[in-house]
């Protein structure tokens, strides 16, 4: 492509006919100057990444100096004498979202099994809808019912009830409070249901409805259809909304907060009071006094980003395996 | 007035793949020149280059010559500039749906900084009027959006649409392709009327609509150019064996 | 001697039990979740809707112990909070969902995709914490700004993502058409493409901020909060979630009254904001339109 190098515009006559848009500037400048802010704007999800991490592990360095590995299986949480030990904690975090996961689990799916392949067509959207409903309720929101209305009947009816008839396990001993492990675990539950009930109607739809078929002419009744064609299939995407789940419910907070009593104690009882990583965050953030303090809280605070990054990578791939992901699309 | 095209030289590649081997072609000014050949034999490819169209594909690659009247189309000239001096038409009508019928005539004007209202009625009225489109639309040109219309409708906003930037040069790919019959012989008639006023490249599957519409044709097979020559010659007497099978059926 | 057919019938009976018990455990399922959804909406309204006068809407709280006083600086400050957010977080979700369409099939933009999906699963709390390092620690004060700095961190991820789908959507034929005409790639993006996608990108906009507008967790040690009317960027601010957190756990009666009546006229906003926005958008498409 050699020649001379002239720079023709718009108007350059290339016949007798003038253009409406002889004169007009090419754009160039302005393409590029277009695609250096997209790209920045690209950039900074990046950044803001990066910016997350880093603080979260310049912040913590004077706590893991201090205390290293300790730090997450000593349970001694004395602000007063510079003694942090976040097992407790830990602990707390982990039976909530257990607790809560044992309970979402049979209610999620069995909702999800009631809209994909038992309910009437006209009611599927409604309940799915109403499903969705309850995942944009916001956290503060659920405990504050959970305060007044959840609270309450666990203390004077479910409790007493289940220390009657369970009480010699050991998970329903001691005064019932009412505020507690098991609270924190129910009112878990009831906010993660939507989003396992969501994927797992999501894996249950993508099931080729020939799979069904086959079952059905075998001679299997509904439910056996529904367990040896359908939720077999879609296992590993289950397991992946069960996962997320659990990531959901380790970094609740809110909700958490204003019902598990906020004691940094480890205890077999449901009853007992407990704490968990977010809400010793929520709590005392604000308040700590001393380096040392608020550098624990971050460690608290970093090992929980890297928890819930983990486990919802996994539930991802899990649900990604299952259903392909977004199909890669190029333009329509 | 429209202006003449003259090509030589002409490569294109997809990637690694070359889609159009020296290619060599001069189209008269004001006449409709057809491309025909089977699928995949380039000729999309070939007057997308003419727009330079083509290097908006990733990992597309030209080399060669395609002056327009005076213009070198790849020397000295942006390709932004160029297309505003090349009207295309596509094969599935593309008008812009949120967007009313005026403001698409007016779309190569307004979204290229022309802002002369009074100007640009009258434009948008010529260049419909031009289409045979008018008279169907002018009591709603503001009020619907032009997706609204039918199919045959589309594609005839489209080309006004891209003769409202006052082209020399008008490029369709396939314009009657996903029409009826009857918007098809619309825009055949169009194509005879525009004639006059712009060189018109046509590429078509249609080997009656070549001959209906166009004074040279062009064949195009596995990316080169067989025969290019006045259709009548083209469809009663062909040079090359290979044009002959291809009119009288025996492939493609 | 069992008959054999007989057999057959038993088999089947407890066959058809299960399938019986089967669906009896879903429905149960389903009326077992959704009975807290009406309870806590029924409890809202109840005991909400009392509390919510004119009194409540316009007065800033009084001290704790006197009753009366009520929200107004808090959805005030819900307000500015969120304002500074979207202006944040909105031009950079959109830019960066604009990258991922037009210029990101390649490894970065696989990257910018996977950190943003990332991003989404980052508790809040913990951005509260980023944010607090980031703005309250350099400004030595807790701030609106701060707060609507940790809010737009997590309306990125959202807006990023469904920008890029409904964009995604536009056919390339547009595009195509677009610069058959001559229009630069920037104005074809921003003037045809955006505006094509724009019903679309506005929802996933919307979701993004009905999700953060009902936060607490990332203001805590922000916006930490105010007792009174704050305009000023770089002062402690009230937002609503905070309030109804504050007044929920504190041991006066009255300030649980107004806790309810501040969660009611949180999820009020919340949704009439959504509805606003989504009448507005289809206001503003043609007749005939997609």
């Amino acid at each position: 492509m050699t020649g001379p190098q002239r720079v023709a515009g718009a108007g350059e006559k290339t016949g007798s006919r003038v253009s409406p848009l002889a004169g007009s500037a090419d754009g160039v400048l302005r393409d590029r100057l277009f695609s250096y802010v997209i790209l920045a704007c690209a950039l900074t999800v990046l950044i803001i990444l990066f910016l997350i991490v880093y603080e979260l592990l310049s912040s913590s360095q004077l706590a893991w100096k201090a205390f290293g590995w300790h730090f997450f299986w000593t349970h001694d949480w004395d602000p007063v004498n510079d003694q942090f030990g976040a097992l407790p904690f830990i602990y707390g975090t982990l039976v909530s979202s257990l607790l809560a996961l044992l309970l979402a689990v049979p209610l999620a799916v069995g909702v999800a099994v009631f809209t994909t392949e038992m309910s009437p067509k006209w009611l599927r959207g409604p309940i799915s809808f109403l499903t969705e409903l309850l995942a944009a309720i916001p956290s503060v929101i659920y405990g504050l019912w959970a305060i007044f209305v959840l609270v309450p009947i666990l203390r004077t009816v479910v409790q007493p009830f289940l220390a009657k008839t369970l009480g010699w396990t050991g998970l329903f001993e001691g005064p019932p409070y009412g505020i507690g492990m098991l609270a924190a675990g129910i009112i878990l539950a009831v906010m993660i249901v939507p989003i396992i009930s969501s994927i797992t109607r999501e894996v249950l739809v993508v099931v080729p409805q020939q799979q069904r078929e086959a079952a059905l002419a075998l001679g299997a009744t509904r439910w056996e259809m529904i367990r040896i064609a359908v939720l077999r299939n879609a296992r590993a995407g289950i397991v992946g909304g069960i996962i997320l789940g659990l990531g959901r419910a380790l970094g609740e907070t809110m909700a958490v907060t204003m019902v598990i009593g906020n004691r940094p104690e480890i205890a077999k009882s449901l009853f007992a009071p407990g704490y968990t990583m977010a809400s010793v965050l929520a709590n005392e953030f604000s308040e700590a006094t001393g380096d040392l303090y608020l550098s624990a809280l971050v460690e608290i605070g970093l090992a929980l980003f890297i928890v819930t990054i983990i486990v919802n990578a996994m539930a991802r791939f899990l649900v990604w395996s299952v259903t392909r992901g977004q199909p890669a699309r190029g333009h329509a | 007035m429209g202006v003449g095209i003259q090509v030589e030289n002409l490569n294109a590649w997809y990637g690694s793949t070359q889609a159009l081997h020296d290619i060599r072609l001069n189209m008269e000014a004001n006449h409709a020149t057809a491309l025909i050949g089977p699928s995949g034999c380039g000729k999309s490819t070939f007057i997308r280059c003419l727009n330079r169209m083509h290097e908006t594909t990733p990992g597309a690659r030209v080399e060669g010559n395609v002056k327009i009247g005076q213009l070198d189309a790849y020397d000295g000239i942006s390709p932004t500039l160029l297309r505003r001096r090349i009207g295309m038409v596509f094969q599935k009508p593309n008008p812009f749906p949120t967007m009313s019928i005026y403001d698409n005539v007016a779309a190569g004007l307004k979204l290229n900084g022309y802002n002369n209202r009074k100007e640009m009625d009258q434009i948008v009225e010529r260049s419909l009027a031009s289409s045979a489109l008018w008279d169907e639309v002018k009591d709603f040109i503001h009020k619907k959006s032009g997706a609204s219309l039918s199919g045959g409708q589309q594609q005839r906003l489209c080309i006004a649409r891209a003769l409202a930037v006052e082209p020399e040069v008008l490029l369709m790919d396939e314009p009657c392709s996903a029409l009826d019959p009857i918007s098809t012989g619309k825009i055949e008639e169009l194509i005879f009327q525009l004639k006059t006023q712009y060189t018109i490249v046509i590429v078509t599957h249609n080997m009656q609509q070549a001959a209906r519409v166009a004074e040279y044709t062009g064949f195009f097979l596995l990316g080169r150019m067989v025969e290019f020559d006045k259709t009548e010659k083209i469809f009663t007497n062909p040079s090359d064996k290979r044009t002959e099978d291809y009119i009288t059926g025996r492939f493609g | 001697m069992p008959n054999p057919e007989t057999k057959q019938l038993e088999i089947s009976l407890w066959r058809r039990i299960t399938d019986h018990l089967a669906t009896l455990f879903a429905i149960s399922t389903v009326v077992l979740v959704l009975a807290p959804l009406i309870a806590i909406f029924a409890y809202l309204v109840i005991k909400g809707v009392g509390s919510i006068n004119l009194s409540f809407l316009t007065q800033t709280p009084k001290p704790p112990g006197e009753a009366g006083g009520g929200m107004a600086n808090a959805i005030a400050g819900s307000v500015l909070i969120l304002g500074i957010a979207s202006l944040l977080g909105v031009p950079v979700g959109i830019g960066a969902g604009i990258y991922l369409s037009e210029f990101g099939r390649n490894r970065f933009g696989d990257s910018v995709r996977f950190v943003s999906d990332v991003l989404n699963g980052v508790p809040s709390i913990v951005i509260g914490i980023v944010a607090y390092a980031l703005v309250v620690l350099r400004q030595k004060h807790f701030s609106a700004l701060a707060g609507g700095a940790a809010l737009a961190i997590m309306m990125i991820p959202t807006i990023t993502r469904t920008t890029e789908e409904m964009l995604l959507l536009v056919p390339g034929a547009l595009r195509e058409a677009a610069y058959g005409l001559g229009v630069p790639r920037w104005r074809t993006t921003l003037s045809i493409v955006l505006r094509t996608a724009t019903s679309g990108v506005i929802t996933g906009v919307m979701l993004a901020f009905a999700r953060v507008a009902g936060e607490t967790a990332p203001l805590l040690f922000t916006a930490f909060g105010n007792q009174f009317w704050n305009w000023k960027l770089d002062q402690p601010t009230a937002a609503l979630p905070l309030q109804i957190f504050t007044y929920a756990i504190s041991p006066y009666d009255d300030w649980h009254r107004q806790a309810w009546a501040g969660a009611l006229v949180l999820i009020i906003l919340i949704v009439a904001a959504v509805a606003a926005v989504r009448l507005a958008v289809r206001h503003g498409t043609l007749g005939g339109a997609a």
